[in-house]
Parts: C-alpha cells; sequence; structure tokens
C-alpha cells in the first residue's frame, strides 16, 4: 500500500513538473507580478490597511477584465506574494528571489519608507520599476535622481508641514486662531524631518512655539505628554504621530477634555479606524493626508474598495497606491510588451488617467499630494494644499470633545 | 573522527565560496545570509559555549557595527572603517564586560537584553536631539559580491581564532570556567579576566558582522540596527547546532536559514505557526545539538562496524 502511494505520488510530481515545463515554454500566457509585504511583524498594521488591499483589488479588477492588453491580447495576471516579516534583510532577499528564482515581470513595492529604501537599490541594480506609493522622505528627489527606476508618490514631509503652517497663517491673518502652537512629535526618521520642517516654517511664519517635545515610538502613556501641552494653553496643538500614537493621543485629549481651537495629529487621522473609534468626536479633527471625497471617479473607487474588501481604504495612501498600480498597468500596455526599461520611461514621461486625477511625474516625483485634512461630516476631506481640486474650507474652532 | 570536524568546516566553505560563480543573485543572498548568521552564531557560541553564559547582546554588537558604517562611511576609507568597528566593539565589550561578568545565569540574560535596548534608546536620542534624524542613509560603492567575500573573510577568520583560542591556555582556562567556577577560582585562574577577554573577541567580530552588511540595506534607523530578532535567532542557530564546538554553530545556521527561506517562500501566511512547531520538535529531538547527536552516532556507528575496518 505504502509503495503504491508512494509510486502514485512521484508520478503526480513528474506530472507536476511536466505541466509546468510546457506551460513555460508556451509564450506568455500570464504577466506574473511580485510583491513582499509586511505580512507578520510591526509593519503589518500599515501593510494591512494602505498597500496589501490595494494590490488585491487592483489585481482582481485587471483580472476579473480579462488581464492587461498587450499585443492586442489581454493576458491575465499572476501574484506570487512574499512575506518579508518587517525585516529588511528579508525584505532584499524577496526582490532577489522574485526576480531571479520565480523571474517574475514585475515587483510592487513593499510597505513604508524603511523598507522602500530597503529594496530600492536592488530594485534598481535589477531594472524593475520601483513604484514606492509609501515613502515620505525629505531626500526623494535626489533619491529619484540617484534610482531613475524609482518613483515617489507620497510628497515631501517638509511639504506637509509647510502646507499644515500654511494654513495657520491664513487661519490666523482672518483672526480665527492666535500665535501660540503646542507641537509633539514621534521619535522617528519621520516624525523628525515632519516637526524639524514644522519648527522652521512656524518661526519664519511668526507663530510662537510654546511647547515642542518628541516622544519614543510605542509610547504608551501620552498623558503626562498632553498634560504639559495643555498647561501651555495653545492655541493650536499638532501631534506628528504614527497610528497607534494618534489613537491614543485623540483619547487623551479627549478625556482630557483638551480643546485647543485647531487639533493636529499624524499618521492614521486618514484611516477608517479613527472614525470608527470617535464618531462624532472625530468631527473637525486635523491630519495628514485627505482626498477629495466629492470627486466621482474616488466615490466610485471607494465603493469597490468596500465590495471587494468589506473594508473602507484609509484617506491617503490608499488612492494614492491604487493609482500607482493603474499608472504601472497603463504604461505596460503602451509599451504594449514586458519591456521594463521602455516601462519605466513610460511611466517617468507618460501621463495616466487614475482615481485620482491626471497623473503626471515630475522628476520621479508625484507632486499634487494632499497634505492635510479634516474630519467633515464623517469624511475626511482635503483642506492643504489650497490650490489642490476640491480643496475644502478648513472649519476652526474644532467642536469640544462630547464625552 | 578527529578529521570530521575540519572537513566539514572546509567543505561547508568550500561551497559556499562557489556560489558566487554559479549561483544567481538569488541564491548569492542567500549565501549572504548564511555567512552572516554563522559568523554571529559561531561567535556567539565562541563565549557562550565554554562558559555557559547566554547573552543576548548579539543584536547591540551589530547594532553598533552597522551604526559606524552609516555614520563613518562615506568619512574613512572601507579597510579603517572595520577598523574602527572592531575597536569599538571590542572596547564597549570591555566595559560591559567589567560591570556585568559578575553577574550568572538568569540575571546575565536579563541584562544583555537590556543591553541592547539601552544601547538602541541611547542611539536614538543622540539622533533626535543632535543629528536631528533618526534614519541614516548608507551610499557606498560595495557589491553583492564584496559584501560575499568580506563575510566569508570574516567566517574563515573567526573559526581561525576559535581554533587557535581552543588549543591555548585561555580556552583550557575557559572549559574549566565554564564546568565549575569555584573549582577554576581556586585553581588560580583569573576568571573574570579571561571571560572578559573572549567576551571583547566574540563582541569584536559581531560588530564587524554589522558594518559589513549595513551597505545592504541603504536605510538605517535603530529599529532596524538593534533588531532583537538577531539576537535570539543566533542563540537558537548555535543551540541547534551545539554551543560547545566550533564547528558546532555551523551545523545549526545552514538547514535553519535554509528552513526559514523555504518556510518564508512557500507558507508566506503560516511561518510563524511553521517556525513554532519547527523550534519545539527541535527543544524535543536534538535537546544536545545536532553536534552533540553527531558525536553521540558517530561510536555508535564505529561500534556496529567490522573492527576491521575501524582500524
Amino acid at each position: 500500500m505504502r509503495g503504491i502511494g508512494l509510486r502514485l505520488a512521484t508520478v503526480a510530481s513528474l506530472a507536476a513538473a511536466l505541466g509546468a515545463a510546457v506551460g513555460s515554454a508556451a509564450a506568455q500566457d500570464k504577466i506574473r507580478i511580485g510583491y513582499a509585504i509586511s505580512k507578520t511583524g510591526p509593519f503589518t498594521g500599515g501593510a494591512s490597511i494602505t498597500t496589501l488591499p490595494n494590490y488585491q483589488l487592483w489585481v482582481k479588477e485587471v483580472n476579473a477584465a480579462g488581464g492587461l492588453m498587450i499585443g492586442g491580447k489581454r493576458i491575465p495576471i499572476e501574484v506570487i506574494e512574499y512575506d518579508d516579516r518587517s525585516n529588511s534583510e528579508e525584505a532584499v532577499k524577496a526582490i532577489e528571489r522574485l526576480a531571479t528564482q520565480d523571474k517574475v515581470d514585475f515587483i510592487l513595492s513593499p510597505w513604508g519608507t524603511g523598507q522602500n529604501l530597503a529594496v530600492a537599490p536592488i530594485m534598481n541594480r535589477l531594472g524593475y520599476p520601483h513604484l514606492a506609493a509609501t515613502t515620505n522622505t525629505n531626500r526623494a528627489p535626489e533619491l529619484a535622481k540617484r534610482w531613475p527606476n524609482a518613483t515617489f508618490w507620497l510628497g515631501l514631509p517638509s511639504d506637509i508641514s509647510v502646507s499644515f503652517v500654511e494654513l495657520l497663517a491664513k487661519l490666523r491673518g482672518e483672526g480665527k486662531v492666535g500665535p501660540k502652537v503646542a507641537m509633539v512629535s514621534v521619535s522617528d526618521q519621520f516624525g523628525i524631518e515632519l516637526s524639524t520642517a514644522a519648527r522652521d516654517a512656524l518661526k519664519k511664519a511668526g507663530f510662537e512655539l510654546v511647547y515642542d517635545k518628541s516622544y519614543p515610538a510605542g509610547t504608551q502613556d501620552v498623558q503626562p505628554l498632553l498634560k504639559d501641552a495643555m498647561a501651555a494653553s495653545p492655541d493650536v496643538f499638532a501631534a506628528f504621530s504614527y497610528p497607534p500614537d494618534t489613537l491614543g493621543i485623540t483619547d487623551t485629549a479627549k478625556v482630557l477634555g483638551f480643546n485647543p481651537k485647531v487639533f493636529f495629529v499624524g499618521v492614521g487621522t486618514a484611516f477608517p479606524v479613527f472614525k470608527q473609534r470617535f464618531g462624532q468626536n472625530a468631527e473637525g479633527v486635523l491630519g495628514i493626508g485627505g482626498w477629495n471625497a466629492d470627486s466621482p471617479t474616488l466615490k466610485d473607487y471607494f465603493k469597490r474598495h468596500v465590495e471587494a474588501l468589506g473594508r473602507e481604504p484609509d484617506r491617503w495612501a490608499s488612492p494614492i497606491t491604487y493609482a500607482s498600480l493603474q499608472v504601472l498597468g497603463q504604461a505596460i500596455e503602451r509599451v504594449g510588451k514586458i519591456d521594463r526599461a521602455a516601462v519605466i520611461k513610460e511611466i517617468q514621461t507618460g501621463s495616466f488617467d487614475t482615481i485620482i486625477g491626471r497623473v503626471k511625474l515630475e522628476g520621479g516625483l508625484l507632486k499634487e499630494v494632499w497634505a492635510v485634512g479634516q474630519w467633515q461630516g464623517g469624511e475626511f476631506y482635503g483642506v492643504a494644499p489650497t490650490a489642490m481640486a476640491g480643496a475644502r474650507p478648513v472649519v476652526v474652532p474644532k467642536p469640544e470633545w462630547k464625552q | 573522527m578527529k578529521g570530521v570536524p575540519l572537513a566539514l568546516v572546509v567543505a561547508a566553505m568550500g561551497a559556499l565560496a562557489l556560489v558566487p560563480f554559479l549561483g544567481t543573485g538569488y541564491h548569492l543572498a542567500l549565501a549572504i545570509g548564511i555567512l552572516n548568521n554563522l559568523v554571529l552564531a559561531t561567535a556567539w557560541a565562541l563565549f557562550s559555549g565554554p562558559t555557559r553564559y547566554v547573552s543576548l547582546a548579539t543584536a547591540a554588537f551589530f547594532g553598533i557595527g552597522s551604526y559606524a558604517a552609516a555614520g563613518l562611511g562615506e568619512a574613512l576609507p572601507w579597510p579603517v572603517l572595520l577598523a574602527v568597528a572592531l575597536v569599538l566593539g571590542a572596547a564597549m565589550a570591555l566595559v560591559v564586560g567589567l560591570s556585568t561578568l559578575r553577574l550568572s545565569g538568569i540575571y546575565f540574560v536579563i541584562f544583555t537584553f537590556g543591553l541592547s535596548e539601552l544601547i538602541r534608546q541611547l542611539v536614538t536620542w543622540w539622533e533626535v536631539n543632535v543629528s536631528r534624524s533618526v534614519g541614516r542613509y548608507i551610499f557606498l560603492d560595495v557589491t553583492q559580491e564584496g559584501i560575499f567575500w568580506q563575510l566569508f573573510g570574516l567566517a574563515a577568520l573567526v573559526f581561525l581564532v576559535g581554533w587557535l583560542i581552543g588549543r591555548s591556555r585561555l580556552g583550557l582556562a575557559l572549559r574549566v570556567v565554564g564546568d565549575d567556577e569555584l573549582v577554576a577560582r581556586h585553581c588560580g585562574i583569573n576568571v573574570t579576566g579571561a571571560k572578559l577577554l573572549l567576551f571583547a573577541v566574540s563582541a569584536a567580530f559581531m560588530t564587524l558582522a554589522g558594518a559589513i552588511m549595513a551597505p545592504r540595506w541603504t536605510y538605517l534607523d535603530p529599529s532596524i540596527a538593534f533588531n532583537p530578532v538577531i539576537s535570539f535567532q543566533a542563540l537558537i542557530m548555535a543551540l541547534l547546532g551545539g554551543a560547545g564546538r566550533l564547528w558546532g554553530p555551523l551545523l545549526g545556521v545552514v538547514p535553519l536559514t535554509l528552513l526559514f527561506e523555504v518556510l518564508g517562500a512557500n507558507f508566506p501566511n503560516a511561518f510563524s505557526i511553521l517556525l513554532g512547531l519547527v523550534f519545539m520538535a527541535i527543544v524535543y529531538a536534538v535537546p544536545n545539538g545536532i553536534a552533540g547527536w553527531f558525536e553521540g552516532a558517530w561510536p555508535r556507528a564505529v561500534r556496529l562496524l567490522p573492527q576491521k575496518a575501524v582500524r
């Protein structure tokens, strides 16, 4: 019995091997797209809210339409997925594996600034287009020059801070807020770049920084921090925070009854969980990101996202991630074959219709990005830069917390 | 029997040396992973094997090396930088060792784990308040092959130094310390001095590994450099292989690195569960490490052979 089982297994595996050989011998009948993303470890939260759902949604939609149109024929996408375990070394190794073992046609980017920068040199060396949709660093312009295959989609931290301060300056000009600003920031790369830029911009705009502290990532109890900020009785409170702290700081401000005229928190404000957690109290809270929720294409995207995945997208990097995939797809279709160098060139120079409007990169960077959004009537509208299409006027002062 | 460990090490290193010529970029990446783990686990066992002090400070020294490369990489020529990293790591180990090697058992374990966190927080504080930037970028012209050969050389050096120590008075003294510290003291062995010296040697290798690996990632921040997983991995690999022998960790590093790879590639969603099961299997099935099992199995095999063939 055992012998037969073994022999059967051998036959089956031989058949499988043959099948695989035949499959690869036939002309391209699949586009192989691979990615390594954090499914375990500290980056899982961000990856599973912003990046992975959009990859799944896009692949599902493209395949439902029969695939990408290449050389007059629709070719479906096949996905190869790995877990980078929130570890740079694993991410680098996974990209090598995708390129040289699995021989995928294209590689999608991991989640987060650090992971994207870790894989950037290898993506460049292997000649794959790198659409870093969730990388936010002030060195993006320089990095885009260093790695011509890489594109950066989330703006610069300094732009976010400068837009925010411009917004404050305008409000102050209208007499809606005073000059006193309290600021806290998480002590990692992102928080530091944002707070450094904000500090400079605030000084230039003539604001008075009455409180300015950084806290280590992973801080559980932010109450002492907020009590001190509150004691300085600021007109504006700004926290350049990360998702768990963003919720913690908002919670604590509510408990303490800390009601500055402007209340700004960092990454995570745009997540659907923020609205679920705070409900009515989210009203008037400002944060990083935002989108033009009135745009019909985004409304449609929102609907498709909820239908396909059973949850809402985040209102900052989600639509941008999806748009970057649309750009990749359109660039591949325009080139009409698997020619990665040509696709890179098309992404850099072409102009594309996406859910966030017309996209044309400049020097490898997406320039029209929302910096500041505000919860208004259960939706996180973009409010700055004010020049963006669909920018809403900001509501100040923020309504007081309801206990 | 005596020649077997040497043959094993030479065969493993020889096989690894072929990778840059025969393998793809992925194989090279895998070989770099194996060499890095090999250096860390063997360096760990160099100190922890004979003394039986379980150290979780691997990440601390590895991180110091990475930061040395990130901070000084553009200012110093590469060989000088490696020398600086080595000195930094050894000096750090001497300072730490002087204050803690009198601790033993669980106190030492906890302290070394705390040490990594302490250094991570210090680096973070420095970066936040002084450099005003937590992440560092490392743009050095080092190819993957370059990293591979440096690690290869380092691994060879670890084996050489380990072998020399094993033959020296220091090695003998440490084995006595590991068996019974009190007896060692009464024999007139400078127990603290011996431990300290070996701790510094082991730390220097870990620091060098960190410095060599750092250019691979381009971007470095304290949570990457001082990742506690580094400490645990080195420990698990060394224990699986057998920490009591110089060549023991090799037997743990190669299968475990490959296993991590196979599990991660084929079961990305069940990786942690499978890993947990594998660790349990290791603890129950090979409590003395593969090297221990191997050495036990060898005499058994010899006894089964006709006597003539053995002689």
